[in-house]
């Protein structure tokens, strides 16, 4: 006799479809998760080659995370030591008012829509451990007090939620409090790490600036061929061979740069820029084969691992003899650099204050440091009319110029771009105030979350930037979006694909070396990229 | 009264209805959000919402376009397809228009309501929740391209730092299709 099939009625089935989230309060709201949000778990080996603790390999889409038995133990201690250490961590875990000024200010929950992405509830998932474990009143009453027990699920979400924060500090600026929501990131990405917890995309790079001096591993050979290549390039487009040095003691200025500009386009074209910009001037400068890396994903892990990876800038610099030191477009690089460097390895007194060799400026503002951004170097030769320019190569380009979160809001670099590409570009527009310099978006993914696997979480938190640079598209036929950070002319081309097809990602440098007229140069036919310059489509 | 009088007079209240049900789709904290920042920067996945569903709406009025009515389906479509919602949830609020309709204008009505002109209505949304899916399934598309293609430069630099695959440049035709020829490499020399 068949068996009888029940067949569901359409309602049945319809209700079956959960398409209304659940309506818990967060503390009861399971995190799930989920593949595209997260990066890949550390490698044992590029942990242990740092020797970081609890050293293995591990996948955070697995149940078990292979933590030490004692975990809860280590973490807990961890945070006593970051709470005793840092005034501002206490501070700022006990001082939050839950007023929801910095709510809807990440581009992380304007993004994704998810809750616990506001920054008060990303810092709430880390403070009700704290509140639980370290105040009386969560102590007593628990729950009652926001404080809830560091269980497995507990880490699991705060380590889900830490790596969803670029620490772009967009939401501190709106905080009645002042507090930084970066460094609440920061103290708890320093306790996973404790328990081995990195992700595979930081820890690599790390593993490779410490053997090799940049993230990318290079060895000085790769680096000099990259270079190489593109004076090859350089000398087919204008004529002209450039000849850089590497390592050469008594030059003048160190340069020091993020490595993605030596491999991954578009970076390289920025790098051809400099170099271009620098024969050109005929300035007595030299690379570094060895401080290889401005960028510092040790920031992204712990205190110490960034002031490790740090130390080879002003080593280097004190081993050439140069005088001071130039650092290329990066963002989080010139964070480390401006408020970090010089208390953790400084002071540089064997450095002189920076002086321009071709317009006799004193950089004040780096008179500490001893090392300056090159658009604050280049702007003051524009300004000084010391460089030819003919901005109409540039003519094919309607150019917005996005701030880099750290080189904005870390450094308050915001107008030297500017006056560059108004002086390289004929065409130039801003995107809407509520986007710009202080209030920028992040590009979604810095702080080492620009890795591939995530990408939904990468577009979700590229959206409001992205937003912004669509409305420029359709308001001013806006097609090259201009910036100064490494990171950001990696992962926006990304962006942009998703959100914004037809807006190219360049560097302030690449267009700068545009529109350089060089002495003795050839008459260009290409831009940097081979294409065709303006008016010589048919050529 | 015609479907097109009906549906005009109940516009806003249909749109107003239609929009609450795709904030329900969203957790509490965040349809506040969505609803109460105006700023279109602060708040872009509330005005892409408010602005597309208008806009579909007054194409479903006009009759249907499908290239005219695809750019707004994607503008909310291509955020929800990044969001934390399976394909079903992502393109649900097609069929909530359905619903909303009925609710402001079919329920409660009586004697010679044009009821062949809201089949054919309804009809028309089925259209919009199949491009619906169709842009669902091309902006999935877009994103394990943008995965695959970063991969792809990422191992074409490597080989490219061991000098295997010659002198192919990023942008090349080979490039770009991400057809690196395996036989051309061998003839490189080394």
């Amino acid at each position: 006799m068949a068996t009888k099939v029940t067949t569901p009625k359409p309602a049945e089935l319809a209700e079956s479809i959960k398409l209304i989230p659940p309506k818990t309060e967060w503390m009861d709201t399971p995190t799930e998760i989920k593949p595209g949000t997260f990066c890949w778990g550390a490698k044992g080996k590029n942990l242990g080659i740092v020797e970081f603790p609890n050293a293995r390999d591990w996948n955070p889409s697995e149940e078990d995370w292979k933590l030490p038995e004692n975990w809860q133990e280590i973490f807990l201690k961890g945070m006593k030591d970051l709470l005793g250490k840092y005034r501002s961590f206490q501070v700022f875990m006990d001082i939050c008012v839950r007023c929801g000024a910095c709510a809807d200010k990440c581009h992380f929950f304007i993004g994704s829509g998810d809750p616990k992405n506001m920054p008060v509830l990303r810092a709430e998932l880390l403070r009700s451990v704290y509140r639980n474990d370290f105040t009386t009143a969560g102590k007593l009453l628990g729950k009652l007090a926001g404080g809830r027990k560091l269980t497995i699920d507990v880490l699991k979400e705060i380590w889900y939620y830490l790596y969803q924060c670029t620490e772009c500090r967009r939401c501190s600026l709106f905080c009645p409090y002042g507090i930084d929501t970066a460094e609440i990131t920061m103290m708890g990405r320093e306790l996973m790490n404790l328990l081995g917890l990195n992700t595979d995309w930081i820890s690599g790079p790390v593993a490779n600036c410490y053997m090799k001096g940049n993230h990318l591993g290079l060895e000085p050979h790769a680096i000099m061929n990259s270079i190489e290549g593109m004076i090859d390039d350089i000398e087919t487009i204008t004529g002209i061979r450039v000849n850089p040095s590497f390592n050469r003691k008594g030059a003048e200025i160190l340069f020091v740069t993020p490595s993605g500009d030596l491999f991954a386009d578009p970076g390289t074209f920025t790098c051809m820029g400099y170099l271009m910009l620098f024969h050109e001037l005929g300035i007595d400068y030299t690379w570094s084969t060895y401080a290889s890396e401005g960028g510092n994903f040790g920031f992204f892990t712990s205190n110490e691992m960034a002031k490790r990876l740090n130390s080879k800038i002003y080593a280097e610099a004190k081993r050439l003899g140069v005088k001071y030191i130039i650092g290329g477009e990066c963002g989080h690089m010139w964070r480390v650099l401006t408020q970090y460097m010089d208390t953790w390895n400084g002071p540089a007194d064997f450095l002189d204050v920076p002086v321009s060799p071709i317009t006799g400026t004193r950089f004040e503002n780096a008179k500490s440091t001893k090392m300056i951004h090159v658009t604050e170097f280049t702007a003051d030769l524009i300004k000084n009319g010391k460089l030819k320019l003919d901005p109409s190569r540039n003519n094919d380009l309607i150019v917005t110029y996005h701030d880099s979160c750290n080189t904005a809001r870390g450094m308050g670099l915001l107008e030297e771009p500017r006056y560059i590409l108004r002086n390289v570009v004929n065409n130039f527009h801003e995107m809407p105030d509520n986007t710009i310099r202080e209030q920028t978006f992040c590009c979604g993914s810095g702080t080492g979350l620009n890795a591939s696997e995530n990408m939904e979480l990468r577009m979700r938190g590229g959206l409001p930037r992205a937003n912004a640079v669509k409305f420029v598209k359709e308001k001013h036929g806006v097609n090259m979006l201009a910036n100064i950070c490494a990171i950001d002319r990696a992962t926006l081309s990304a962006s942009m694909d998703y959100w914004v097809p037809g807006v190219r990602v360049t560097g302030v440098h690449e267009l700068v070396a545009n529109a350089l007229i060089m002495k003795g140069e050839k008459e260009r036919e290409t831009n940097l990229r081979g294409d065709p310059l303006p008016g010589k489509e048919g050529n | 009264m015609s479907l097109e009088n009906l549906l005009s007079e109940k516009r806003s209240a249909i749109l107003s209805r239609w929009y609450d049900t795709i904030l329900e789709t969203y957790p509490a904290e965040t349809a506040v959000y969505l609803r109460s920042q105006e700023n279109r920067f602060a708040n872009p996945v509330g005005h892409s919402i408010t602005h597309g569903i208008e806009a579909i709406f007054d194409d479903l009025m006009r009759g249907l376009d499908v290239e005219r009515v695809s750019p707004f389906l994607d503008t909310i479509i291509r955020i929800r397809a990044v969001q934390d919602m399976t394909p079903s949830q992502a393109v649900s609020f097609i069929f909530s228009l359905k619903k909303v309709i009925r609710e402001e204008i079919a329920l409660d009505a009586q004697g010679d309501f044009p009821w062949q002109d809201l089949l054919a209505l309804e009809s028309a949304i089925d259209v919009l929740a199949v491009l619906s899916f169709d842009i669902f399934v091309k902006c999935r598309e877009k994103l394990y391209d943008l995965k695959a293609n970063e991969m792809r430069k990422m191992t074409f630099r490597l080989l490219q730092r061991v000098n295997t695959v010659g002198d192919e440049k990023e942008g090349s035709p080979e490039f770009a299709t991400g057809d690196i020829d395996n036989d051309k490499q061998k003839e490189v020399p080394q």
